[in-house]
């Protein structure tokens, strides 16, 4: 059987012609913002990084309070290059959180949300917080002290949410405390519900986009260019994931990622326990909250603030409609956008050095 | 040597002045009316004696002095044909509270577990005998307990608590004027503090900290003999104890008259012992007894051989999983291994009581082992690091090669497309 003949026995039964076609077909807008259009691509890539890896590791963990942090320091010491494929995971999750932040505020300030793009944006949202929850619950998963402590402090935020707070906090735990229970159900969320969930939402975020089409911003919609997909743009998204293998190994190799000690509930929590950096941000405006505000309690409200931001995010292309009509509320959520990026960065570096 | 000594008779004083006082607690006493409006050291009792644990047990005044506290005038309710005590002189004081504290059956009203015997054995102590000569310079039960406001060993505010101790028996045993009479030191309170079991007791907290008492006995205190000190000590070391027995040093110690441990440990300054104390070095205590070219002083130096070449190990390992740990390897595993060689160390500084090299050896050499493999997790560590950073280089390579092909094969590929 020949190459020719196997391509039209696929095409056939699979019309592989006809997506070739669509691919031919497809192109990418070319302007001096270009370069955001990257991101979402190699977002997408480490993740894929992380399906891979995790899979890898799934041959090796084993998730109970007893045998988790010695299976993974089994996985550091004694497989072959499992060392390399933990410290990838680890560092490849830290990095697709931050090109995922990148590419939320670019498609944010480019405005690439308008319609009709609406529900992209409200996918991408959800893909955001699925993204941080996979953080949340891979972080508990060496059973180590930093992150016990860190698990015990993050559920302890969820459990002061008004009405359903207690709830959430022993749904989270497993009971009221952080036990074997709690590393068990975050494992279930790690390695199933979340990747299911994430499944879901990337085919459907990733179908929008080949349906719109990429977004160009208003100012160069008379000037800009356009690429061709195949081969261009995806070459060039090569080379960028090239890179981030690269940076994924020189990271592993000169930085691997740290075990720590093993987790025992008796002892007291150590100084300085931090979460993960891209809580950190919220970690440390907590700490600024005073304990009363009027007759509420401070913490509370801080936690509310947050979960209103979360909510407006989601109604962002709903809320700002029409900037041909309202350019003073372009320039307004512009602002707002900019302070808020701000706002972040600073508490996450103050965090990080507190 | 107070401490539960003084609880005791404290108790005994108690429970006598409690036995004569049950009811007066919740009826009137006219005793601690009238003192209470008295000045000076005739309205003390009354006022210190809401503290008193007697009283809270429900006795009073009566119980132990005797009288009718239900009386208001004075001669009525002190009258002697009706048993008024009054105040015992300090001879008499021990039966005074051996009254009660004697009775097996009416103090197990009280507290079921507590001794009785605390006269009987306060009789056999260097005080009691003293005291039965006449001398009214030692101590008594009210000397260590308190007199009106006794309160139970177990209250932090006792003066027999674990932590007052030393200073209850250090206010008659630091006072040179009092103690000249019986030609014995006054430094030892001083000296205490500067040991390592006083550290333990008021820096650490630990209440199980040997104190006066604790060595001295409590009701019973004196000196131990040269021949029991070894005892003493053993009541807490006693592994040590056991080995020192078995050991040559014990004939030898016997036939020269020498006290067991504090011919090395010193006794109320005793500090913590170092590696130090063995050898022979200047500061080694061995060298008081052994001389150059005998047996002993060359096992002696072969103990603390042994020793220093250990910790040497160990350090040497800890050192390279250090610097492996800081290049980013996983080197818990060897590290926990390492504890094994530190808990070696311990016990051969127990064993050197042994004066054996051989028993030394028995734990000495399977530490070095552990710190053999462990210095090797370390070299294997490093070395592998080593091999990841030219993997690295290696990988680095390939990918920015790979990197290379793709762009020129954009740059080919745009090149043929039309502008």
């Amino acid at each position: 059987m020949t190459v020719d003949t196997l391509k039209s026995w696929l095409d056939e039964r699979l019309s592989i012609s006809s997506l070739g076609y669509a691919a031919q077909k497809k192109e990418v807008p070319l302007h001096r913002q270009s370069i955001w259009y990257y991101f979402g691509g190699m977002t997408l890539f480490l993740f894929v990084v992380q399906v891979v890896t995790g899979i890898l590791l799934l041959l090796y963990y084993r998730p109970s309070s007893e045998n988790a942090f010695e299976s993974v320091q089994f996985i550091m010491t004694e497989v072959k290059f499992g060392w390399l494929i933990r410290s990838i995971h680890s560092w490849s999750a830290n990095l697709m959180i931050l090109t995922l932040f990148i590419h939320m505020f670019s498609v944010y300030f480019m405005r690439a949300y308008d319609r009709p793009r609406e529900v992209t944006w409200v996918s991408g949202v959800v893909l955001l917080l699925l993204c941080i929850c996979f953080g949340f619950s891979g972080y508990l998963l060496p059973w180590n002290e930093v992150s016990f402590f860190a698990t015990k402090v993050g559920t302890e935020i969820a459990g002061v949410v008004p009405v359903v707070g207690k709830t959430m906090l022993r749904f989270l735990r497993g009971g009221d405390e952080v036990t074997g229970a709690t590393l068990t159900r975050f494992f279930g969320f790690h390695v199933a519900v979340l990747p299911a969930m994430a499944t879901v939402f990337i085919t459907v975020h990733v179908l929008l986009v080949q349906l719109h089409g990429m977004h160009v911003p208003a100012r160069y919609q008379q000037t800009h260019r356009r690429m061709k997909f195949f081969p261009n743009f995806f070459l060039r998204d090569l080379i960028g994931w090239l890179v981030a293998i690269g940076v994924l190994a020189a990271l592993a190799a000169i930085f691997p990622w740290e075990l720590g000690v093993k987790a025992d509930p008796f002892v007291p929590a150590p100084a300085g326990i931090k979460p993960e950096w891209y809580f950190l941000f919220m970690f440390q405006t907590l700490k600024y909250i005073p304990a009363k505000i009027l007759m509420f309690d401070g913490e509370v409200i801080g936690i509310m603030v947050f979960m209103l931001a979360a909510a407006v995010l989601f109604v962002i292309p709903f809320i700002n409609r029409s900037p041909e009509q309202h350019p003073r509320r372009r320039l307004i959520f512009n602002v707002l956008g900019g302070i808020a990026l701000l706002f972040m960065a600073v508490m996450t570096v103050i965090g990080y050095f507190a | 040597m107070i401490g539960k000594a003084a609880t005791s008779l404290l108790f005994c004083t108690g429970v006598i002045l409690l036995a004569t006082c049950s009811v007066a607690a919740q009826q009137k006493s006219s005793c601690i009316e009238c003192h209470l409006k008295l000045p000076g050291e005739l309205g003390d009792p009354a006022r210190s004696i809401k503290n008193d644990i007697h009283l809270s047990r429900g006795l009073s005044c009566n119980d132990c002095h005797g009288g009718d506290p239900t009386k208001d005038d004075k001669n009525a309710a002190k009258d002697r044909t009706k048993g008024y005590l009054g105040r015992p002189q300090t001879v008499d004081i021990p039966a005074f509270c051996g009254k009660c504290h004697n009775d097996a059956s009416f103090m197990k009203k009280f507290n079921p577990a507590l001794r009785v015997d605390q006269e009987k054995e306060y009789a056999t102590s260097v005080h009691g005998r003293l005291l039965k000569t006449g001398n009214t310079k030692v101590a008594t039960c009210i000397s260590c307990h308190g007199v009106h406001g006794i309160r139970a060993v177990s209250d932090a505010l006792s003066s027999v608590y674990p932590s007052n101790v030393a200073e209850t028996c250090s206010k008659c045993h630091s006072d040179a004027a009092r103690m000249a009479e019986f030609k014995i030191p006054t430094d030892q309170y001083a000296k205490y503090k500067s040991s390592v079991h006083a550290k333990a007791l008021y820096e650490k907290q630990d209440l199980s900290a040997p104190t006066c008492n604790d060595c001295h006995g409590n009701h019973g205190a004196a000196p131990p003999g040269i021949t029991s000190v070894a005892n003493v000590c053993g009541q807490c070391h006693a592994r040590q104890a056991e080995l020192f027995q078995a050991s040559v040093h014990k004939a030898a110690f016997d036939n020269k008259g020498l006290a067991e441990c504090i011919t090395c440990h010193s006794n109320h300054a005793i500090s913590a012992p170092t590696d130090q104390l063995l050898g022979t070095g200047q500061t080694a205590v061995c060298v008081s007894c052994h001389k150059q070219g005998e047996k002993g002083f060359a096992v002696a130096g072969e103990l603390r051989g042994m020793i220093d070449d250990l910790l040497a190990r160990i350090d040497k390992s800890h050192q390279i999983l250090d610097r492996a740990e800081r290049a980013g390897m996983e080197v818990s595993r060897p590290k926990f291994e390492l504890r094994e060689a530190i808990d070696g160390v311990t016990h051969a500084r127990v064993l050197i009581h042994s004066s054996s090299t051989a028993e030394v050896d028995k734990v000495v050499a399977p530490a070095v082992g552990i710190t053999g493999k462990t210095y090797q997790a370390g070299i294997d560590a490093l070395a592998e690091l080593n091999v990841r950073r030219k993997g690295l280089v290696v990988s680095l390579f390939f990918i920015l090669f790979l990197a290379v092909l793709v762009y020129l094969k954009i740059r080919q590929i745009e090149r043929r497309q039309p502008a």
